[in-house]
Parts: structure tokens; sequence; C-alpha cells
């Protein structure tokens, strides 16, 4: 018995086999017979997981709008996208930090030329427990945290309870952000994050370990906060007024932590990709971006 | 009739006798092959990473791989220690159901019993993972009192729950295997049911339960979604006493976060599948302690 439906089970593994060899074959030469017909009406847009909801609201309307048009947009983190970029596999790479020089001077190897186009804004919230007192902090004070020079919250007004240091992994774009302008206060430095620092695979494992365990502090792009954490206002230094991250103090300039969002196309954008880049800069996309959480381009 | 049909049967089943001799070979070598080829494909791409970064670097004690620091001691050093404090909770749990699984259940209860534990094995790890750090990660930090339960831990302790089916299912075999006449022996010597099992049935089992903890090991350190989720991965050195209690990177989770974003060819690519290599080797060594375990048993038929 035992046999035979060792048997049975080899019999159906070997047609399983030969049946998804098969079926291989079959999608590869339909998908590139689709991919001849209609390339030119579908645009492949990935990269940083800030955007991701962004590009996909925008994706939907201009489909909506345009309904002959496809538009595939994954996420992966901004350094997946622009890796997709200089491999030349997407028409638009979304990134929430600008190319470095490796990246450029590697696109420009396979022949690449990368072009930024700025979409959006973002701020960076500063986000703690709801029962934090902590009334807000200044760019110092978060480099000192950040840093493990500050490790108890009443050396920030707050009550003794020791700090729990939340951070995006190394492959977010807003980690570099973070780094550069805050923990680094913007001067180029060896400076690192503390080794204390919790990195949180994502924003979702932010905003948990914040909503219940008082001693977090995290950080995270505005349109990620949920309003069961505090936002902490921010101070550029001692000597400024504390702000809320918003609109309008963003394109003021007043709210200090806060950074362009881009897509990378390479080379100029031509034909269908030129066309769905203008209509994201222009009324109608912009108007998506505050319903996210970004704050939309000043005109 | 009789006569002609007799040699086609015949031939017929010389002809599937072949046929399934061939797949079943083709299949066992491919697998062969398989692992072969993944060896190979992971020291081509992580062997360039001891040559690339000095070794003092690789392996330092700091771990920040987008700024040319890639000190893995704290990776190694976390896996081990979230590894092996998972094996301290759930060896004692593990033997413990086994032996009363075994033993001293009675026959419903085993019945019920066996296959929830197999079910056990079932649960996806990332489930496992979401429980952890909604549920478990809360409740350490509370019930503890530590800054954050997002801890090696808080790991551990899942990564316990995932190798116990494992370890329990492993050596219950190994006391099912012990012959009735020891246990016979045991009760006509005057021993009670206790003495019987805890100084003869367990110690005869001894190299099976070794197998058991050694396979539950190489489940845990594989592990990677539920640790990922609740460790913290903060990439400190483990060298206070506390740290068990202290956010720990594992390199399973270093590997998982990273892979996706780093650039195809660069250093930091390397050393992500360094890390790999390393993982394997300490695998492939819990892996060989195993077996030679096995073998022990074999040579001393199962008997102490």
């Amino acid at each position: 018995m035992r046999v035979a439906f060792g048997r049975l089970a080899l019999i159906l593994w070997a047609i399983a086999v030969l049946f998804s060899v098969a079926g291989c074959g079959r999608s590869r030469s339909a998908a590139a017979e689709a991919a001849g017909s209609e390339a030119a009406r579908t645009i492949q847009n990935t990269g940083s997981d800030t955007l991701v909801n962004l590009a996909l609201a925008w994706a939907e309307h201009y489909m909506q709008a345009y309904p002959d048009m496809n538009i595939s947009v994954t996420g992966g983190g901004s350094g997946t996208g622009i890796a997709a970029l200089i491999n030349g596999t997407v028409d638009i790479a979304n990134a929430s930090r600008a190319m470095k020089k490796e990246e450029i001077d590697a696109a420009k190897k396979n022949g690449i030329d990368p072009k930024e186009h700025t979409v959006a804004r973002d701020a960076i919230a500063v986000v703690v427990h709801p029962s934090n007192p902590v009334q807000g902090l200044t760019i110092p004070q978060l480099a000192d945290i950040y840093t493990g020079k500050i490790t108890n919250w009443k050396d920030l007004g707050g009550a003794d309870l020791p700090i729990v240091l939340l951070s995006r992994e190394s492959n977010s774009g807003t980690y570099v952000y973070f780094l550069e302008n805050v923990v680094r206060q913007g001067v180029k430095s060896a400076v690192m994050f503390s080794p204390d620092t919790l990195l949180m695979p994502s924003s979702e494992g932010i905003s948990n370990e914040v909503r219940q365990n008082p001693n977090a502090i995290g950080y995270d792009g505005l349109g990620y906060v949920t309003s069961d954490q505090k936002v902490l206002p921010v101070a550029k230094d001692s000597a400024s007024p504390h702000v809320l991250p918003s609109a309008a103090t963003v394109n003021d300039g007043t709210y200090p932590i806060s950074r362009p969002l881009y897509m990378y196309t390479a080379g100029e954008p031509q034909g269908e990709v030129k066309t769905y880049l203008d209509w994201i800069i222009g009324p109608e996309g912009q108007a998506l971006v505050p319903t996210l959480g970004f704050v939309p381009l000043q005109k | 009739m009789t006569a002609a049909s007799k040699p086609v049967a015949a031939a017929r089943s010389r002809w599937s006798d072949f046929a399934f001799e061939a797949l079943v070979r083709v299949a066992g070598f491919s697998s062969v092959l398989f692992v072969v080829l993944i060896f190979l494909f992971l020291l081509r791409e992580g062997v360039p990473a001891f040559f690339e970064v000095p070794l003092q670097n690789l392996f330092g004690t700091r771990w920040y791989p987008t700024f040319d620091q890639f000190g893995t001691m704290p990776l190694i050093l976390g896996s081990l220690l979230v590894t092996f404090t998972a094996i301290v909770i759930s060896l004692p749990l593990g033997v413990a159901t086994a032996v009363f699984v075994r033993e001293v259940a009675p026959g419903w209860a085993r019945e019920i019993l066996k296959p929830l534990i197999e079910v056990l094995a079932g649960i996806p790890s990332v489930v496992l993972g979401f429980f952890g750090m909604t549920v478990l990660a809360p409740t350490i930090r509370q019930g503890l009192g530590m800054p954050t339960g997002l801890t090696a831990f808080t790991g551990a302790v899942l990564l316990a729950y995932m190798a116990l089916p494992t370890i329990i299912s492993v050596a219950e075999d190994a006391l099912d295997a012990v012959p009735k006449s020891y246990r016979d022996a045991s009760l006509a010597m005057g021993a009670t049911h206790w003495q019987t099992i805890w100084r003869v049935v367990v110690p005869a089992a001894r190299s099976g339960i070794l197998t058991a903890v050694m396979l539950g090991l190489g489940r845990a350190i594989g592990e990677t979604m539920a640790v990922m989720m609740v460790t913290g991965n903060a990439a400190r050195m483990p060298t206070t006493l506390d740290s068990v209690f202290r956010p720990a990177r594992t390199m399973t989770a270093t590997i998982a976060a990273e892979m996706g974003e780093v650039a195809q060819g660069s250093t930091h690519y390397h050393v992500l599948f360094g890390i790999g290599i390393l993982l394997f080797l300490i695998t492939f060594l819990i892996n060989l302690a195993a077996a030679s375990a096995i073998l022990q048993k074999r040579r001393r038929g199962g008997l102490r």
C-alpha cells in the first residue's frame, strides 16, 4: 500500500513538474507578445517605501483618467528603486533621498543618465508615547539622544525613565536623511547612531513600539504617524521656537526636518513617462499629496 | 491468450521498473546537485568579502554597513545568544513533554497531544512574530521592568516555541526506542515508575535526546522572520550580563533586512553572503554533531 502510494505521489510530482515547465514556457511567450504591442503604455515604477502609498494613489487616479495606461507600482526601499533604475529595469525610480555619487557613476557606466524630479515634500515627525510629558526637543538634543549621550527622559524634562531609541532599518532613505541632518546636524562627520538603537524593519514596527512603550522615541515620515502617537514639536536650536510638522510649517521652512521626495528617470523623460510626471507635478497630482500626509510642492 | 499476455505484462513491469528507478535516481541526484550548486553560489558571492574587507574590520564590533563598518561580531554573538537561550528554555520543556506523552499520559491524552504538537510546528513564523511583537514584548517589558520588550530574550522565547515540536517528536521517538525489557527489569527490581523513567528510560535515550536538541538548535539558528520582528535588531555587543534582556541583532535578520536594498556586487552585498557562509558553517557543524550522536547511538544499539 505504501509503495503504491509512493509511486502515485511520484507520478503526480512528475506530471506537476512537466506542467509547470510547459506553463513557464507559455507564459513567457505570452508576456513577450504583450510587451511587443503594449510596451509604450506600461510604466514600471518602483522604490521608496515612504513614497509607495502616494505613488499608488497617483497611479490609480491616473489610470482612471487614462484607462489605456498601465502603471505598476512596487516598494522595496529607495536603494532598491535606484538599483533597478541603474540596471534599466524600471521607467521611474522613487526615492526619499537624493542619489549618491557612486550610484550616479554606476548608472552612467550602464549608459543611463539619471534625471531627478521633486514630486512632493515630506516632514519627518519625532514621535513618543502619548503619556510622555516632554513638550518639545531641539535638533542638538535629538542628536545627543540618538548618539547615546542622553539616556534618561529626566534630562529632557520628562519622567525618570530610560530612553529607548527606535530607528528605521539602514536601507531606508529616512534613516540616511535623519542620520545626516539630525544625528550629524548637517555636518559631515563619522558620528553614528548609538549601537543600542533598535532598527525596526517597518514603519509599523516603530508605531507599534511607540504606541505601547512609554520609554520609546522614534521618527518616521509624517504620513505614517497614527493619531495614537504623540508628535513632538522640534526646534532648530535652543534659540528657535518649537514647531509642529504640517504642510504650512514645511513650506514656510520653520519646521526643521523636512525633505524633498524624488522620482528618477533614465535620461529626460519621454512620451508616456513625461506626460505622467507632468500630471504628478501638476495640480491634479499635487491635490492627492496632502490626503496621504505629505506636503504638496509650492507653486 | 494467457500465453501471449504474460510476456507483455512482464515487459511492461520491467519498463515501468526502469522508468521509476530512473525517476527516483534523477530526483535523488538532483537534490544533491542543488545543494552543491547553492553552496558554490554562496561561496562565489561571499568569499570576496573576506578579501575586500580587512579581517580586523570584518570581525570587529561595529556594524554600520552603509558606512563601510562591517563588524560581524555583534551579529554572530547575537545569533548565538538568542539561539542558546532558546535551547535553555526549550530543552527541559521539550524533554518533559516527550516523557509525559510517551511514559505518563493515558492513551487518550496521547492521541490528542501528538497531533496538537504537530500543528504547533505548522504555525507560520511570521504569525508567531506578530504575536511576539504585539503581545509577548509588552508583557515582557512590563513583567520584567525592562526599558523595552524587544529583546534577545523575547526572540529566544519565540524560538523555543518553534523548536519545541522538533525536540518533542525526536525525543519521543528516542524514548520509544528504549526496549520494553529495560522498563520491565527496572520495575521488577522494585523501582517506582518515576525512578524507572528518570534513571533508566531517559538515560538510555540520551543520545536520541541529544539529537533532538541539535535539530532544534539548527531550526532555531536559521529562523529569521519572527526574530527580526521581536529582537529589536540593535547591533550591540552582548558583553554585559544583562545582554539577554537587551536588544540583539541576529545574522539571519541582518541578511533579510539588508539584502533587498544592497547594490549587487558591492562590498556590502559580498559581506551579507559572507555572513551566509558563516551561518552555513555553524548549522553544518551542528548537523555534523547531531549526525555523530546518531552514529554513536547506532554503534551502541541504542543502549547505554
